[in-house]
């Protein structure tokens, strides 16, 4: 059984913990540096206010050992705010946060609440996948070696980077599994490779 | 516009990605870029806070747009804006200038003492405040998409905040005991739909997010309401009347983060310098000042 650690310092980590648990993982929250000590397979960094969690991950002592456990082939999948913080640029001039997925992303890219909506779209070859969009961000340009996963009105708002994940979209809001569980079968790909 | 009840559960939802966050009151764009520098997840857009309402005296209304658009300016994170409890005009002001959220909010003067607003009318999301179960649930079916414990906003004092929370906990579980058969009863003395007491009954809590407000001045204070149950705090007076806002507010954030680890919140208590003076339960009467609650219930 996989074990995933959760970013838990703001923002809608219950929601994740609810699927991945219904999925059979094991799930922790990440509050502070202490809790990255804990042994884990897998690391979800969830929707909320990317300002407010990239401060926290910083005044909270976590910046540089996230990064580093990312950096090492952790599997990560990043929502929404999540997104923002594994993004090397953020364009409306925000300083980055943990900046180790070479991507842009643009915030608030559909405007503020009255532009929040609900679609359907493909992610990688899975079709009819709900997308659920909340203050969303996109992602504007894409580094080598960034797969493409969903399009949506011309804007990409999904990709993965080898152990990197991330959705613009709420996949942990709508019920449907499949991007969760796509994300755990990276998680225990690793750990085949891995021999553990 | 889309279909409605999709976009409730998206104002709902709106309302999940708050969680763990703290709103804070602001005047100017000055203190909501304060407001954001020091972790707030969204500020609430108001010409005058609670403390100096309860000292100006008078009709407290919705503030001006150009003021509210300064602030949207300003910062990135989500902006609320209070419109007076009844006055759905205000509230259709507030949503052309496409504010994240509205409060339907006691702090104002109420505009009718009858009627909430009906909030299933707008797309834009309303947090309204609640002091026990069944105002959360009437404000609930009339379209709220999050509560706040309404607290004695303006005072710096806790007390209020502490026995809301416990009164909505207390008819939560209450009515999560209860024998199926026994929920109608139960709904009817709540005056609140069948559906909603259901919901309660079965899930053990709100059917939206519910925030800690009013009185909360210290990092114990959000620490206590968030050990109590809330999913997050509003803090209003507490932060801009305080001596050093920014690190009071990024003490709170981080209370609130942290809420069970006494060391934290230790380390982020300490030298904070001075915290509003506040104003206690009892003087409010013996001074002749409004209680906020109990307006809108």
């Amino acid at each position: 059984m996989a074990t995933i650690g959760i970013l838990a310092v703001q923002g809608a980590f219950r929601e994740h913990a609810d699927v991945l648990r219904s999925l059979g993982s094991d799930c922790f929250e990440i509050r502070n540096a202490r809790d990255l000590g804990r042994p884990m397979d897998g690391l979800v960094l969830p929707g909320g206010e990317s300002t407010v969690q990239g401060k926290l991950i910083t005044d909270l002592g976590m910046g540089d050992a996230l990064r580093s456990m990312i950096r090492d082939g952790l599997p990560v999948f990043g929502t929404c705010a999540g997104m923002i913080l594994l993004a090397e640029r953020i364009d409306d001039g925000h300083v980055a946060h943990l900046a180790t997925m070479p991507i842009a992303v643009r915030r608030n890219a559909y405007g503020r609440q009255l532009g929040s909506f609900s679609a359907t779209g493909s992610f990688g070859p899975l079709d009819g996948v709900p997308l659920e969009f909340i203050r969303a961000p996109v992602i504007e340009s894409v580094g080598d070696g960034v797969h493409v996963l969903t399009e949506h009105g011309g804007h990409t708002v999904a990709a993965r980077y080898g152990n990197q994940l991330v959705t613009s979209f709420h996949p942990e809001l709508t019920g449907d599994t499949r991007v969760h569980r796509y994300f755990l079968d990276m998680v225990s790909g690793r750990r085949t490779a891995a021999g553990n | 516009m889309m279909e409605s009840n999709r976009r409730y559960g998206l104002n709902k939802e709106l309302a999940q990605m708050l969680k763990g966050g703290v709103i804070m009151d602001v005047t100017t764009p000055e203190q909501a870029g304060i407001a954001e520098d020091a972790g707030a997840c969204a500020v609430m857009a108001l010409e005058r806070i609670p403390a100096d309402i309860r000292a100006a005296g008078g009709v407290s209304r919705m503030s001006d747009p150009g003021m509210i658009r300064g602030i949207q300016d300003a910062v990135s994170i989500p902006v609320m804006a209070k419109c007076r409890i009844g006055h759905f005009v205000e509230a259709q002001i507030l949503q052309a200038i496409d504010i994240d959220y509205i409060d339907e909010s006691e702090v104002l003067s109420p505009a009718d003492d009858v009627h909430h607003i009906d909030k299933t009318a707008f797309d834009v999301p309303f947090v309204c405040g609640a002091r026990d179960l069944g105002e959360a649930l009437r404000r609930v079916a009339e379209g709220a998409s999050m509560i706040r414990t309404k607290g004695e906003p303006g005072t710096g004092d806790v007390i209020q905040a502490v026995s809301h929370m416990r009164a909505l906990n207390a008819g939560i579980s209450g009515l999560r005991s209860v024998r199926d058969d026994e929920v109608y009863e139960y709904a009817k003395d709540l005056r609140v739909p069948l559906d909603l007491a259901v919901y309660v009954h079965e899930n053990g809590r709100l059917p939206v997010v519910n925030f800690a407000a009013g009185g909360i001045a210290t990092p114990a204070d959000a620490a206590l309401m968030m050990q109590l149950g809330a999913d997050g705090v509003f803090v209003g007076s507490g932060i801009f009347k305080s001596g050093d806002p920014a690190r009071r507010a990024e003490a709170i954030v981080t209370a609130v983060s942290n809420y069970d680890d006494a060391s934290i919140l230790a380390e982020v208590s300490t030298g904070l310098g001075e915290a509003m003076v506040g104003i206690n339960r009892d003087e409010i009467e013996s001074i002749g000042n409004i209680r906020m609650a109990e307006r809108g219930q």
